[in-house]
């Protein structure tokens, strides 16, 4: 097995536009990395540019210690998983998953093994000689993976592979893929623009954004200690809580709203105050109040959600945040709640630069 | 258990009326003409006729000319609606492939689509006019011995290049269309498993063409069998005697040329038949391995 490798990575079309923009990264072997970012962040580009599916610009992939800019796609001994399965519509599933290995000469007996193998793993060797759209969705997608499993590369590609399956679907295949990745100690990259599917599959994970890294480490560490205001606004569910505030000296001020506990900011330029909806509690002694507009429940616990009185957002409108809260945590329609927050569990970020400072 | 009951509406038939009214009075009328003209004898001025039973079609069909012009026409339905689909599947693989100035390459390979039949066999006409024909010229330079209207297998070429020509816009816009129906991540996923972007055709594209080919092959057989008939009467008129016949222009001549309208009417209705047995064994044999 063999990790991964990029180096000052760069995709420019031929308009101009940059894709990536100088990305670097080490992906150890057997590590599973997930590549997380907005639509249009080139998370793709960069799965499809490690695939061979896109040109490389400038820079240099390396798998193992084997350049594999030049490299025709199938001789990278890459498999991927796509998004819509893309599955050969007029090939049988035991055709599906063995074609790879046919186009590579395998002798037959092999190739029966190796299907037959993938099959039982996956549980569809009820359904080898099924077409695809006899299929359902969730079994496509198994077949999706068969066909990558079979081929028994170093490197597996997802590209959001989940995202057509329905949620509880999703959470299911989304066990059984870590579970397989652990197993088979393949190399892996998974895109997906979803922070669950994120958080809960990846050994460390690659936050993308605008063709660059923000920032690269395990799910926890980013939640916990994300280094920009886009990583911390990106990780977590539901989403951190930003206040936009400045600095006077001795507090963080917004409106009438004040925050103390808070020192070493500069005074000169727009901050932002993030906290985390399960770091806020319900405390008659807290330094804000809440006016409730909705409450969410969960189940397990309740999300409330409802403006801060006295403090404006940058349009100059209420400031909405959320809360997360047990699941006795049920107040009325337009009750004001007071709550309050461990300022040194908070962050504090620059505005213009988006960079950490607290 | 009752049958559930709906109110039937006149409605619905007078949509479908027009459509049908048409087919009564373009088709079957015709066709049952066609059928009772079959057996009657009728002199040529179209004065007396006579019932003569299966006369018409035991003449004609054993006759050498006839079946000079069935021969014909088979090889030339066969080299039309071949050669009309490779060249036109090769030209959309291609530009499919082309991403600079696409839109202005695929208009201009559908231009000959907006050519009648008969204007084609015009041009084709003046480009093998042995005064003025580039390509009448062309051919003996290269050091062909070229006269197709004398050699019946120039004469032959002639009508299969014209007929060709104005049929691969067509195909080509169809094989085009089918092309982008192939989802990108299904030629993609092919990419990663195959190497060979020749193997990669054949077994991924070719056959996810299927439909597209067959209905193709289809209207190509008919269009070589009935709709050549405006470029044989524009360039050869079935000349060098005979060989450019098609089973078509053979009914044309018989009946409106030679005035044996009971010779032509059985002639067409046989041809009727050969159509109407071709279509079934397309649907019967080969539709059977599309996959759609």
């Amino acid at each position: 097995m063999s990790g991964v490798t990029l180096n000052s990575v760069r995709k420019t079309y031929p308009n101009g536009a940059e894709a990536i923009r100088g990305v670097d990264m080490q992906i150890n072997s057997g590590e599973l990395i997930v590549f997380v970012g907005p639509s249009g962040c080139g998370k793709s580009t960069l799965l499809r540019m490690v695939a061979g599916l896109e040109s490389i610009s400038d820079g240099q992939i390396k798998i193992g210690d084997r350049v594999i800019n030049d490299v025709s796609p199938s001789e990278r001994d890459v498999a991927m998983v796509f998004q819509n399965y893309a599955l050969y519509p007029h090939m049988s599933v035991r055709g599906n998953m063995s074609y790879g290995l046919k186009n590579r000469k395998m002798p037959k007996d092999e190739i029966e093994r190796r299907v037959n193998e993938a099959a039982a793993m996956l549980k569809i060797d009820q359904f080898l000689d099924r077409q695809p759209n006899q299929l359902s969705g969730g079994q496509r997608q198994r077949v999706a993976m068969g066909r990558a499993i079979v081929r028994n590369p170093q490197v597996f590609l997802f590209d959001e592979p989940l995202s057509n399956l329905d949620a509880k679907l999703r959470v299911q295949m989304r066990i059984e893929i870590k579970k397989l990745q652990r197993r088979m100690d393949v190399t892996s990259i998974y895109v997906t623009h979803d922070q669950t599917e994120a958080m809960t599959l990846a050994d460390r994970l690659a936050v993308i954004n605008e063709g660059r890294i923000e920032q690269m480490g395990a799910p926890m560490e980013l939640y916990s200690d994300p280094k920009t205001l886009f990583v911390a606004s990106f990780i977590g569910a539901p989403q951190i809580n930003l206040l936009p505030v400045r600095y006077d000296g001795t507090q963080l001020s917004n409106g009438s709203l004040a925050f103390t506990g808070f020192a070493d900011l500069p005074q000169d330029t727009d901050l932002v105050l993030g906290v985390r909806p399960d770091m806020l509690r319900h405390d008659p002694e807290g330094q804000f109040e809440l006016r409730v507009d909705l409450v969410e429940q969960h189940g397990g616990e309740n999300l409330v959600y409802g403006a801060l009185l006295g403090a404006r957002d940058a349009e100059g409108d209420d400031l909405e945040i959320c809360l997360k809260g047990p699941q006795d945590l049920l107040p009325e329609m337009e009750t004001v709640l007071r709550l309050g927050f461990d300022p040194s569990a908070a962050f504090v970020f620059r505005k213009d630069t988006g960079e950490r400072l607290l | 258990m009752k049958r559930v009951q709906f109110e039937h509406s006149p409605i619905p038939y007078l949509f479908i009326a027009p459509q049908i009214i048409i087919i009564v009075i373009f088709f079957l009328w015709p066709a049952a003409q066609a059928i009772y003209q079959s057996f009657l004898l009728e002199d040529a001025f179209g004065l007396s006729s006579q019932f003569v039973w299966f006369r018409n079609y035991t003449d004609t069909i054993f006759s050498d000319a006839w079946l000079q012009a069935a021969g014909f026409t088979l090889v030339f339905s066969a080299l039309v609606t071949f050669l009309s689909l490779a060249l036109a599947l090769l030209l959309a693989v291609k530009a499919n492939e082309v991403i600079q100035g696409a839109s202005t390459y695929k208009t201009l390979l559908m231009w000959a689509y907006a050519i009648a039949p008969p204007v084609a066999g015009l041009m084709g006409n003046l480009m093998f006019n042995p005064l003025i024909g580039d390509l009448y010229a062309f051919m003996n330079t290269i050091g062909f011995d070229f006269d197709h209207k004398l050699d019946s297998v120039d004469a032959g070429f002639v009508v299969v290049l014209i007929s060709v020509w104005k049929q691969v816009s067509v195909n080509f816009i169809f094989f085009l269309s089918g092309l982008q129906g192939i989802p990108k991540s299904v030629t993609e996923a092919a990419t990663m498993d195959c190497k060979s972007s020749f193997r990669r055709f054949w077994t991924i594209t070719f056959p996810l063409l299927a439909p597209t080919t067959f209905f193709l092959m289809v209207i190509n057989i008919t269009y070589a069998f009935f709709e050549t008939f405006g470029i044989i009467d524009t360039t050869t008129q079935g000349a060098p005697g005979g060989a450019t016949n098609t089973l078509v222009y053979k009914v044309f001549q018989d009946g409106f040329r030679g005035a044996d309208i009971g010779g032509s009417s059985a002639q067409s209705v046989v041809l009727m038949v050969m159509v109407l047995a071709l279509t079934v064994i397309q649907f019967r044999f080969i539709e059977k391995k599309v996959h759609y």
